[in-house]
Formats: C-alpha cells, structure tokens, sequence
C-alpha cells in the first residue's frame, strides 16, 4: 500500500513537471546584425534603432502595420477637417509612460515642437515641414493644424522618427529609452545585446512575451552556428548566402517575404554621358535582373522596373519598360556617339547585394562596351563621396525608406536628376488625401522616372527571414523598419 | 635599475605624445562626416549642423586636439559620438571582456608551448622533436578564425557543450562567462601556442650548447634539473619578448575572432567606430593600446631582469 502511494505520488510529480515542461516559453532571442549607435529612434537614422524599439517601446500616434497600412496607435480615432488642414486626434486615455507618469496631449505637442525645432536632430525632419501649429485642447484631444493639405500625413506620424516621448524623459532616451510600448527596455550590453521586457502596465492587449533579447551577430559565418545551436531563436533577417543551409531543416522556418529596400544602379545623371537619356536606356536594356538577383541575393528578391515596392497596392510592374536585349543595348549606345562603348567607375558600399550584385552588373554592362571599374567603398566614404559630394558615375545601394519615391522630385538628389513634370505629381501627391487619386498619382510617377532610366532598376531587397518553426507571429515582410514583437508567442 | 625604468618611463611618455599626434591627425584625414553617418541620406542640413555643433566637432582642428590631449592627462576620454556616453565606459566594458580572454590564451598558450618546446629540444633530431615541430608548423599556418569555426560545430552545434558565441556579462556569473569565453581563448592561443613552442625550442637548443650545460651534468645533476632550471632560464628571454608581444596582439588583434564569437571586446568597438567615424572612441582606444604596449614592454624589460640577474646590475 505504502508502495503504492509512493508511486501515485511520483506519477502526480512526473505530470506536474512535465506539464510545466509544456507550457508555452515566454523568452525570445533574436539575432541582428547591426548594433544601433543609440536607442532614442528620433535622434539617428540607423535602421538598427527602429528594428529594436519601434512598436516595443515606442509608439506613435498612428503605427505601420504588417502589410504597411496605417493603424490607430496612442491616437484612438481622428477627425480630419474638410479643407484638409486640421487633424483633431482622440487619445487614448489610461496610457502611462514606462516611468510611470502619464501621457496626455501635452506629450504629443511636446514630441512634435521638439522634432520641428531649429536645434532639432530628428534625421526625417520633412516628415514635420507640414506642421503649422500643434495645440493640446484638453488631456486627451490633439489639434494639428498644417500649412497646406498632406495626404501622407498619417502615415508621417506612424514612422519611428515620430514616437511619443516625454518631456521628462527625452533627452535620456538614447541610453534608456522611456516609451509608451508593451515593452520596456531593460538592460543594453554595449556590444552583446538589448534586453526588453513585459510592460505589466500596458494599455492595450498584453504580449505573450516576458523577454526579448536582440542580440548583435555581424558576422554571417557566425549566424549559422548561432542558429543551429539553439542559442538564438529568431533572425528577421538572415544572410541570403546562409538562407540554403537551413532551408530543408524541419526545426527551421524559413520566410522569404519583401523589405522597402529598393535596390538600384543609382546613375549620376548630371555626368557625361549618364545625362544622355539613350545611354542610361542602353544600361537599362543590358541589365539581366534575374542574373543580378541570382548574384546579388542568392536568387531571393522580386525585380522592379521603376522605384516602387511590388507589396504597396499601387505598384506597377513596369519590368517590361526596358527588356533585357543587348543587341538593342548596343544599337542605343551606338546612336548615343559610343560605338566601342566607354568607361567609368562603379563605386559599392559594404553590403552584400552591392558588393556580389556589382560583379554581376559590371560583367553584363561589359558585354555592350561599358568597361567599369569597380570601387569598393566603406559607408562613411559612399555617403560623402557618392551622397554628398556627388562624385561618382554608376553605384549600388538600396533605398530602404517607405513609399520614397519623392527622392527623384528633390533638388540637388545624389542622382542628379530633374524633371518638372515628375516634380509637379510629387507636388500634387503631396496635397491629394485621395487613395484612388493619390494611387494614380503614384502610378503617373513610377512610369516617369522608368521611363527616363533615371537609374537602373534591379530588385527589392529580400527579408530572408529564419526562426524557429514553433515561433509565431513573426513579421513576413518589412513595411518599415522594425521587428514588432507584440503579436509574437511560442506554440504550446 | 630605477634610473633605468625612470628613462624609460620618460621614453614611454614621450611616445604617447607622438603617438596623439599622428593618430589624431591620421584620423582627421580620414573621409566621412559622423553627423551624415548618424542621420542618414533623408537628413536636412540643419539637423545636420545642429548635431555636428550638439558633438562638438564643429569647433577648429587644433582646438579640438589641445582640447583632446589636455582630456586625456586628466583621464577623461571625451564623450563617444554616437553612443554619447563618456569613452572610458566604453572602453572599460570592453576591457572586460578583452582583458580576462588575453590573459586566459596567453596562459593557454604558455602553458602548452613551454613543455612542448623544452620536450622538442630535449629530443632534438629524434621522430618525437620531428613530429611535434611539425605539428608546431601545422598550428602556425592554420587561421584562427578557421580553427574558431571547427570548434563552434564541435562543441557548440554538435555537442552543445558550451555556448556558440556572446557574452552574458560577468554579472551572470564567473563560470557563465569563462564558459563563454573557452572556445575563443583556444583558438586564440593554439596558433599563439605553435609560435610560441619552436621559439622556446631554438632558444634551448641555443643554451644546451653551452659549456655549463655540460659542466652541470658532468658534476652529476639530474637531467631534469637541468634542463627547466639551468637551461629554461637562460633561455627565457627571447620567450619573454615573444610573450609580450603576443600578449599585445591579443588584447588589440582579436577583432576576427571576436567576430567570429560575437564577442564584445575592444577589437570590435575600434571597427565599428570606425566606420561610424566614431573617431573620438578610435582615438581613445589607439592610445589606451599604445600605453598597454608600452607598459607591456616596460614590464618584460623588468621580467628580463628578474630572469637574468646580470641585467640588474648592467644597466
């Protein structure tokens, strides 16, 4: 009888553990590649600080969601007047910052001023140049008025250069960042990783997660082994090379899904003989996409035909504009006064898809005569030399701001390029709230700058995602630059 | 002796001045503009100047220098760029890390190649001395990062013994961060060990053809005795300005492995500040490095004198 009990009791035991064993884990480490400079997403540009605060710690007055559209965040609702000038927002109320002090319309007035003002540091500033007047009415509603109609305007607030931050807190947030978001930061090992944890305060629906964990893995040689071994659960982005090595691996999910990065043969279209609209169409017709994608990002990435990403509802493929046909690339080139073609130089910064994709796109320019030499330049020298300076003839990069195909309507752009007609459907698009209206807009625009091969458009940076196949929740594509993990839970 | 370590204290502080000089100026020729790295290509050029002015380096060259080198006699690095936090924690973060994993290779590495080069020149000419100088060779010529790999699918991925990279901080405990710091330390001190092993071998075959070596054993000493205390010592040291510059590439070279563990040392925080011409960091840690050299050799010139006692009294 004694042995029985004792057994029974050993049973209730062995289920209780193991039932414990079963429940679902709440901790998550995700591997990236960059270290952010610093936390504070209103203060630097780095895509590194978004893809680890945006939506976890900080939120905005709209937010991006998954499939890039514009979602209520610490805004409830909105009401916008019939000239399209005033935005009055309803806040959300019962919301705390993670130090505790609550956050009311004064925030929102306070976080805007700040992005606008002459010392400001914000690195998308024009994202505000709009902005006449803020007013906090009450507590809980935020007037903006705007100096002219902007149909981007919500989608401006939901980027991570627009989140909430407090008066009190702002000018720490670059070390320990004090947001609104389901997470609060805990801890940043200069060098190894940022830990997050469970706001147990939040306002809305309360994440599956107790912590995460970003940690810095720059080298792709070490990914792999980082994965395998279990040590981290999650790469929102893996490198492409290292994508087929865990490709047929049941404990794996691998998620191909698409970034905002287009990724171009930007042109310097203000130099001899790029400024010749038949050369930069000659280059046009002798790029190979699916070659260069194979090169570039190991056959992952979709091809465009002009600076738009295929997953926004207004793209146009327009990847027929310029086949790929080297006689007809030779023939241009030959009417353009370049019969034996010329040379120049290819100037590409670090990244792989530049570094492999402008072996690839040197050796197809080759076979219509453009012989190029090929650059390799570290960030720091492509942003002064290329972006600044202006002193360059063909390079590689991708554009990985949302909806930015306004670029080409900027005076002085890197590519050199001018046309008023685009210039004035950017001007048009920035007045139309329209979606039908402003989607033609944009159709009008990607036809312009394809047709005129401002630049030679390749493909859309890939998000080669790979994480643990009991993971869900993760995000397939990158509408913006982030990692949101408030949908993301272990299976049980 | 003192007057001996006070010249070359002087020497060493004059060394440092030089080295501020041309690791200043070699910077600031150097192509970027840190407030465009920070804020990107959609930046307007008035956050631009307003962070250029917030970092401080809108101010003139030599202001900035004189402004520097008067910081750094006071022990104050500056105020990182990017992560605007003062440098000296920076770097102290990073000599945590860098400093503990130099120091566990080079005993790795001393401990290994001492025996193996003194065995080796015990048995010179014979298969054993053949083969483990062959060995020594293989060791050479076998990359780090290479050999780093091979032990992470071993002992991280197919054993899951230790970690496969990172450090968990010495806050989560000794043992956590020793574990951590195991697999990087051996493949840092193999190659180091191999190097290591056939200098020690040269030099005692260099002292076991000296005439005391033979007076020693012929008036009857063991062997043994006097192989580690009579011939070891004498041949030290070459083996000790070997170590010292071993020890030198440790803290400063292990970027690549550092790499490959993604570990946060002192290699890596000089590459990315680097290329986010984060150059006051680069500055700081260049001439924390010259110092460590430096004292480095400072204190294998005093270790030569404790080997040796005719240093002592010779200088």
């Amino acid at each position: 009888m004694k042995k029985l009990a004792a057994f029974l009791g050993a049973t209730a035991v062995v289920a209780a553990m193991s039932s414990a064993a079963y429940a679902a884990r709440t901790d998550l480490v995700l591997g990236v590649v960059l270290e952010p400079p610093h936390l504070d997403p209103t203060a630097g540009a780095a895509a590194a600080i978004d893809e680890i605060v945006y939506a976890n710690v900080f939120e905005g007055l709209t937010r991006i969601g998954q499939n890039g559209e514009v979602q209520p965040a610490l805004a409830e609702s909105w009401e916008i007047s019939d000239d399209g000038k005033s935005y009055t927002f309803k806040l959300r109320e019962g919301v705390t910052f993670h130090d505790g002090t609550s956050f009311e319309a004064e925030d929102v007035k306070f976080t805007l001023e700040r992005a606008m003002a002459d010392d400001s540091t914000n690195a998308q500033k024009v994202l505000f140049s709009a902005i006449e007047s803020v007013e906090a009415v009450d507590p809980a509603t935020l007037k903006v008025t705007l100096d002219h109609p902007q149909g981007s305007f919500l989608y401006n607030m939901g980027w991570g250069d627009a989140v909430v931050v407090a008066p009190e807190t702002a000018d720490g947030n670059k070390e320990k960042p004090v947001g609104t978001g389901p997470f609060k930061f805990e801890n940043w090992a200069k060098g190894s990783s940022v830990t997050i944890v469970k706001n147990p305060d939040y306002w809305g629906e309360p994440v599956a997660l107790d912590k995460a964990e970003f940690r810095f893995i720059p080298d792709a040689a070490a990914a792999i082994p980082a994965l395998l071994s279990g040590d981290v659960h999650a790469f929102p982005m893996f490198p492409a090379d290292a994508v087929t090595q865990v490709q047929g691996d049941p404990r794996f999910e691998v998620v191909i899904g698409a970034t905002e990065g287009e990724t171009i043969l930007a042109t310097n279209n203000g130099k001899e003989p790029f400024n010749d609209l038949k050369v930069r169409q000659a280059i046009a017709h002798a790029l190979n996409r699916d070659e260069i994608i194979m090169g570039a990002s190991n056959g992952f990435g979709v091809p465009i035909g002009s600076h738009f990403s295929p997953a926004n509802e207004a793209y146009v493929d327009l990847t027929g504009t310029y086949p790929y046909d080297v006689e007809k690339a030779k023939a241009l080139l030959a009417e353009a006064g370049y019969p034996d073609g010329f040379s120049g130089t290819l100037k590409l910064p670090p990244p792989a898809y530049a570094r492999q994709g402008g072996e690839v796109v040197a050796s197809q320019l080759r076979e219509i005569g453009i012989d190029l030499e090929i650059v390799p330049v570290e960030w720091a020298q492509w942003l002064e030399q290329v972006f600044t300076n202006k002193d360059y003839d063909l390079t590689i990069v991708s554009h990985t701001e949302p909806n930015d195909i306004n670029i080409y309507a900027r005076d002085d752009y890197y590519f050199n390029y001018d046309n008023d007609a685009f210039d004035a459907v950017i001007e048009e698009l920035d007045r139309v709230s329209d979606p039908d209206k402003r989607n033609e807009l944009y159709a009008k625009a990607q036809r312009i700058i394809a047709e005129d091969a401002v630049n030679g458009f390749m493909f859309q940076l890939p998000k080669t995602g790979v994480w643990d196949a009991k993971l869900e929740g993760m995000w397939e594509n990158m509408p913006i630059q982030a990692n949101d993990l408030t949908g993301v839970r272990w299976a049980e | 002796m003192i007057p001996y370590l006070a010249k070359r204290l002087l020497t060493g502080l004059l060394t440092l001045l030089a080295a501020s000089i041309i690791v200043f100026s070699v910077l600031e020729v150097l192509p970027g503009d840190p407030a465009r790295i920070m804020l990107g290509m959609n930046a307007s050029p008035e956050a631009l100047a307003a962070l250029r002015m917030e970092m401080g380096i809108d101010q003139p060259v030599l202001a900035r220098y004189l402004d520097w080198v008067a910081g750094l006699a006071t022990g104050d690095f500056g105020r990182s760029y990017t992560y605007s936090t003062p440098v000296i924690d920076l770097i102290a973060e990073r000599v945590a890390v860098s400093l503990p994993l130099a120091l566990l290779a080079l005993a790795l590495s001393t401990l290994i190649a001492l025996p193996v080069g003194v065995y080796a020149a015990s048995r010179r000419g014979t298969l054993s001395d053949t083969l483990t100088m062959g060995l020594a060779q293989v060791g050479v010529a076998i990359p780090n990062f290479w050999f780093a790999m091979l032990l992470v699918y071993v002992f991280a991925v197919g054993l899951r013994l230790v970690p496969a990279g990172g450090f968990p901080g010495w806050d989560q405990g000794i043992l956590q961060g020793l574990a951590a710091l195991l697999l990087p330390a051996v493949s840092l001190a193999l190659p180091q060990a191999a190097i290591l092993a056939r200098v020690t071998r040269s030099a005692m075959l260099e002292v076991l053809g000296e005439d005391y070596i033979r007076t020693a054993r012929a008036k009857g000493l063991p062997r043994r005795a006097v192989l580690w205390r009579h011939a070891l010592r004498n041949a030290l040291i070459p083996v000790l300005t070997i170590m010292g510059l071993q020890f030198a590439f440790l803290l400063a070279g292990t970027i690549i492995i550092e790499n490959v563990f993604y570990l946060p040392g002192l290699g890596r925080l000089v590459f990315q500040a680097i290329s986010q011409r984060d150059l006051i960091v680069v500055e700081g840690v260049v001439m924390l490095l010259v110092a460590t050299v430096i004292a480095v050799n400072m204190l294998v010139d005093v270790c030569y004198a404790i080997a040796d006692p005719r240093l002592r009294t010779a200088r």
